[in-house]
C-alpha cells in the first residue's frame, strides 16, 4: 500500500525534522504512556508535527513520527488519514471550520457558510489565493447551545450571525485576533439574558458557604 | 424545579475560578481521603445505592459497571478511562464540566479509580476541545502540586496518575472500545465484545470507561449521601442531570435539572420557550441525534428520564434536547443527521459502511420527494438490516432517527413524493 496521495497538486516537502523544542515535548508526551506502549503517542505527535509544519501533515512528517516511535510507517498513515483534524493538504493561515450539523443548521449555519464563501470568494474545501483562509465544513463541534459555531484554529466562535462572521473575517484579514466565544455577549452556555439558576454564583466572589448551605 | 442547593455543577457557566482555589471554595477536594478510607466496596455500594446511571447515553448503572471489574489484580495494571469525546449532535454538557469545573472530574477520577483498583486514568478529550483540555491540564497540574493525585494521593498511600489524551476528530471514538484503540495509537475502530473492557481493555488490561458527567457527580454523591441523590427524580431514574437545549428555542442553554422534569417545563423554565410559542412546536429530538424524534403531541407531557422516554420509543441518550419549530424542514433535519452518520461510520462493518451511505443518499432524495412511494418501506427495511448487525451502536444510531421520522412524519414524506410526481411526472419514473 502506498502512502496517502497528495491530491491537491501541492508540492510535498522532501524532509521534516522535529525542532529541538518539539523533540523535548515529544519525550514528555511519550512518558505519559507505559513503557513499550509508545505507539500511544502517535496522535499527539502528529499534532505536534502538524503545528510545527504550519497546520498540515506532509508524508515526511508522518514518517518522522513513525521513526521516532519505532512504528511501521503504514500504521501512522492509517492514523493520519482516519482522523479529520490531521490536514493532509496545506491549509491557509486561518482555517475556518463551520459546523453544519443539525443543531447548527437549525440556527442558520447555511447563512454562515454562504457569508464565508461570498466574503472569501472560495468554495468549501478551498484556500484563498493569498494563502490566508481555508474554508471547511465540519460535523458537530459540540457547542450546540451556542449555535451556530465556527472553529478557527484552536478557538470556538459561538452564537455567530452573518454580520459577526463578516467582522471576524475582516479582523483576521487585518492580522487581529477577534475575541472568541459568544458573539452576542453570553458568558458561556447560560440563557442569553442570564441564568435561570445559580444566580448567587454569577459573581466571581460568590460566597462558598452559600453553596454548602444545605449540607 | 430543582433547588440551587441541590445542584452539583455550581460553576456550570464559568462565572467563577475553575482552578483549585475556586474549586475548594465550592466544596471540592474536601476531605477526599475519608472516602478512600472507607474502602473500595463502600464506594461502589454508595454509587449503586444512589441509582446513578451512566450519563454518556446508554444509561447503565455506574456502580454495577465498577463491580464488574476483577478484584485483586496483581499481575497487570488496571485503568480508568474517561470518555470526554463529546460529539453526539446536540450535546455540549461535558464541555462545561471540562472548562468550568475540571476539579469535580479529577476528584471523581481519583475516587472512581480507587474503587476499581486502577493505577492510572486517561481522560480522552475530543481534539477540537483544545482550550477545554488546557483547563483540565491546568487542574491536573494543580492537583499534582497539592498532593491530591500522584504518589500518595491525598495522603492515603494510594498512588494514582491522571493523564490527558487528546482525540483528533472522529465521532466513533466516543464508542468505548474505539476510544481504547485510539489511546493505543490506532484508528478508532470498535472492538468485538467479548472480551469486555473490564476483562481486556486498554493495553489488554482491565479497564472501565465512564462518561465525564458520570464521574464528576460521584464526589458530591459521596459527600451528600447516596439517599440524597436517589431521592431526586424517580425510582431507577434518579439524581440531577445536565440538559442541553438547542435549536428553535428563545434562549438556548445548558442547565442542571432534576431527572424526570417534564420536557415542556424544562424548555419553558430555562430556555425561554419554543420560538413562536409552544403551539409552534413541530418536534423534538430529546436525547441527542441518535434517538428518535418526537412529535409535539408526545412532547406535551413526556418526562425527561430514561424510562419515560423509552416508553415513547425514544431515549434520554445524552439529554441533548434539539427543538424544531414549525418552520423546520423535518425531512432535511433528519437527512442531515443521516449524512452525519455516513461521514462518521468507521468503515469496519459492511452493513454500517454501505448502509449509512445508502440511507443518506435515499434520505437526500426524500427531502425533495424525488422517490417512489415503495422506497419508504424499502428504506425502513434497510434501517432494520443495519440495526443490530454491526459491532458497535453507530449502525443503530444511524437507523433510529430515520425510523423516528417515518413513525411520526410519514405523511409529510408521502406528500412530497406525490407533489414531486405531480410537478414532474416523467422525472419521477
Amino acid at each position: 500500500m502506498s502512502a496517502p496521495a497528495s491530491d491537491h497538486g501541492h508540492a510535498e516537502p522532501t524532509s521534516f525534522t522535529f525542532s529541538q523544542e518539539n523533540l523535548e515535548l515529544a519525550k514528555r508526551i511519550i512518558a505519559k504512556y507505559p513503557a513499550g506502549k509508545q505507539a500511544s503517542a502517535c496522535m499527539p505527535l502528529l499534532d505536534v508535527a502538524q503545528r510545527q509544519n504550519g497546520g498540515w501533515l506532509p508524508r515526511v512528517a508522518m514518517d518522522a513520527v513513525a521513526d521516532l516511535l519505532g512504528m511501521p510507517r503504514i500504521r501512522v498513515y492509517e492514523v493520519a488519514t482516519f482522523y479529520t483534524m490531521y490536514n493532509k493538504n496545506p491549509v491557509g493561515r486561518h482555517h475556518i471550520q463551520v459546523c453544519t450539523t443539525t443543531p447548527c443548521w437549525l440556527r442558520g449555519s447555511d447563512d454562515i457558510v454562504h457569508t464565508c464563501k461570498k466574503k472569501l470568494g472560495i468554495e468549501v474545501g478551498e484556500t484563498t489565493a493569498d494563502g490566508q483562509f481555508t474554508l471547511g465544513e465540519v460535523e458537530c463541534s459540540g457547542a450546540c447551545v451556542n449555535a451556530p459555531v465556527v472553529q478557527i484554529g484552536d478557538d470556538y466562535y459561538e452564537d455567530v450571525a452573518p454580520e459577526h462572521m463578516e467582522r471576524i473575517l475582516d479582523a483576521l484579514a487585518r492580522g487581529e485576533t477577534p475575541k472568541p466565544g459568544s458573539q452576542t455577549g453570553r458568558q458561556s452556555s447560560e440563557p442569553i439574558d442570564g441564568p435561570t439558576t445559580l444566580k448567587v454564583f454569577t459573581t466571581a466572589q460568590a460566597d462558598a458557604t452559600t453553596a454548602q448551605a444545605d449540607d | 424545579m430543582l433547588r440551587d442547593e441541590d445542584r452539583i455543577f455550581t460553576n456550570l457557566y464559568g462565572y467563577q475560578d475553575f482552578g483549585l482555589d475556586g474549586a475548594r471554595k465550592r466544596g471540592d477536594w474536601d476531605n477526599t481521603a475519608s472516602f478512600l478510607a472507607n474502602g473500595r466496596e463502600w464506594i461502589i455500594e454508595q454509587v449503586k445505592e444512589s441509582g446513578l446511571r451512566g450519563r454518556g447515553g446508554a444509561g447503565f448503572s455506574t456502580g454495577m459497571k465498577w463491580s464488574f471489574m476483577p478484584k485483586n489484580v496483581t499481575d497487570k495494571p488496571v485503568y480508568l478511562v474517561i470518555n470526554a469525546d463529546e460529539g453526539e449532535p446536540g450535546t455540549c454538557k461535558d464541555r462545561d464540566i471540562l472548562r468550568h469545573d475540571p476539579h469535580k472530574l479529577i476528584e471523581g477520577c481519583l475516587i472512581a479509580g480507587f474503587a476499581i483498583g486502577a493505577s492510572a486514568c486517561y481522560i480522552y478529550i475530543r481534539g477540537e476541545f483544545y482550550n477545554e483540555g488546557s483547563n483540565v491540564q491546568r487542574a491536573i497540574d494543580e492537583a499534582y502540586a497539592a498532593g491530591l493525585i500522584g504518589k500518595n494521593a491525598c495522603g492515603t498511600g494510594y498512588d494514582y496518575d491522571v493523564y490527558i489524551h487528546r482525540g483528533a476528530g472522529a465521532y466513533i471514538c466516543g464508542e468505548e472500545t474505539a476510544l481504547i484503540e485510539s489511546i493505543e495509537g490506532k484508528k478508532g475502530q470498535p472492538r468485538n465484545k467479548p472480551p469486555f473492557p473490564a476483562q481486556a481493555g486498554l493495553y489488554s488490561c482491565p479497564t472501565t470507561v465512564n462518561n465525564v458527567e458520570s464521574i464528576a457527580v460521584v464526589p458530591t454523591i459521596l459527600r451528600r449521601g447516596a439517599s440524597w441523590f436517589a431521592g431526586l427524580g424517580r425510582p431507577k431514574n434518579s439524581g440531577t442531570k445536565l440538559f442541553c437545549i438547542s435549536g428553535h428555542v428563545n434562549k438556548p442553554c445548558n442547565v442542571e435539572e432534576e431527572m424526570g422534569i417534564p420536557l415542556k417545563e424544562l424548555i419553558e423554565k430555562h430556555a425561554g420557550g419554543v420560538r413562536g410559542g409552544w403551539d409552534n412546536l413541530l418536534g423534538i429530538i430529546p436525547g441527542g441525534s441518535s434517538v428518535p424524534v418526537l412529535p409535539k403531541s408526545i412532547c406535551d407531557t413526556v418526562l425527561m428520564d430514561f424510562d419515560s422516554l423509552r416508553e415513547v420509543q425514544s431515549g434520554l441518550g445524552t439529554a441533548a434536547v434539539i427543538v424544531m419549530d414549525k418552520s423546520t424542514d423535518i425531512v432535511k433535519a433528519i437527512a442531515r443527521l443521516s449524512s452525519f452518520y455516513a461521514h462518521e461510520s468507521c468503515g469496519q462493518c459492511t452493513p454500517c459502511r454501505e448502509g449509512t451511505g445508502w440511507m443518506s443518499r435515499v434520505m437526500q432524495r426524500m427531502v425533495t420527494g424525488n422517490a417512489r412511494m415503495e422506497e419508504i418501506d424499502m428504506l425502513l427495511q434497510v434501517t432494520k438490516q443495519v440495526e443490530g448487525h454491526t459491532i458497535c451502536a453507530l449502525g443503530d444510531a444511524a437507523a433510529w432517527p430515520i425510523q423516528g421520522l417515518f413513525r411520526h412524519f410519514r405523511p409529510e414524506v408521502e406528500r412530497r413524493i406525490q407533489a414531486y410526481r405531480n410537478s414532474a411526472p416523467l422525472a419521477a419514473e
